[in-house]
């Protein structure tokens, strides 16, 4: 227990990959059960992350790399996305970091502030670092519901 | 990974059929193609989204420069057929409080 099983992507910070990663979280999210909707808000909240590193990390896109790593848990997914092309170690990382606070106005919003929203709305956890490069951290639970708890569970018949 | 952009335009109307995935590699093309439609005067702009697998914010920014536009040229935008998460990235934005936004209803038309 409490071991997790850990995968890392690199890919150029040019926007024609985003889509290879979408492709690689849907079968790592498909194999751990999430459902199709969960799936597809990860898709998402994923590409929102990338998307803002290959058009704001590198003064201009395709210059420098993106490192995605996925932490495989029993009950949760959690993707890091980090725009120095670095390698990283999941738990130091994860000590370093803090918790996210929108602070956009809503005219910012309106005007192309969607992305951080999006992760925000359809992640369960989302902490931003950006002291080196920018890190964001994103994690979404297996649906709770899904468990089958064979004690004290009320049947609905 | 790709987005096919197919316009057909009559006088009054254009039809935008929208085949593929919007995303940051794919939004300047749709940009590109549908924000001239809109600077047409009184162009009725239908865009079909039952071919869209994946939309995210990129594709959200065309939209919403598009219905700028419209409003600017007294043209006007209407999406259909979108799935219904697609729909729901519109609905979460509060972006069908703006946008002439219609979801695809199972078996048939909306």
């Amino acid at each position: 227990m409490g071991g997790f099983d850990f995968i890392e992507m690199k890919i150029p910070a040019k926007a024609e990959y985003v889509g290879v990663v979408r492709l690689t979280l849907s079968g790592i999210a498909g194999r751990m059960g999430f459902s199709y909707e969960d799936i597809e808000d990860l898709k998402i909240a994923v590409s929102e992350a990338i998307t803002n590193s290959v058009t704001h990390a590198y003064e201009g896109p395709g210059k420098g790399e993106i490192t995605i790593g996925f932490g495989v848990y029993e009950s949760r997914l959690e993707v890091m996305v980090a725009d120095r092309g670095e390698s990283f170690n999941l738990n130091e990382i994860r000590d370093d970091i803090g918790p996210f606070n929108n602070t956009e106005s809503v005219e910012d919003l309106r005007e192309g502030g969607f992305g951080l929203f999006l992760i925000n709305t359809l992640m369960d956890k989302v902490q931003i670092n950006n002291k080196y490069g920018v890190i964001v951290l994103m994690t979404k639970y297996l649906d709770e519901t899904e468990v089958d708890f064979n004690d004290n569970q009320v049947s609905g018949r | 990974m790709n987005l096919t952009v197919n316009v057909e335009q009559n006088k009054a109307r254009a039809f935008v059929k929208l085949t593929g995935e919007i995303d940051v590699y794919t939004a300047p093309n749709l940009k590109e193609k549908l924000l001239p439609l809109t600077k047409i005067q009184n162009q009725v702009i239908e865009v079909d989204f039952s071919g869209v697998s994946y939309m995210d914010s990129t594709g959200l920014g065309v939209f919403v420069s598009a219905l700028k536009s419209t409003k600017e040229n007294s043209s006007s935008m209407r999406l259909v057929h979108l799935d219904e998460r697609i729909y729901r990235v519109f609905r979460i934005t509060g972006l069908i409080e703006i946008m002439d936004v219609h979801r695809a209803i199972k078996g048939g038309e909306e």
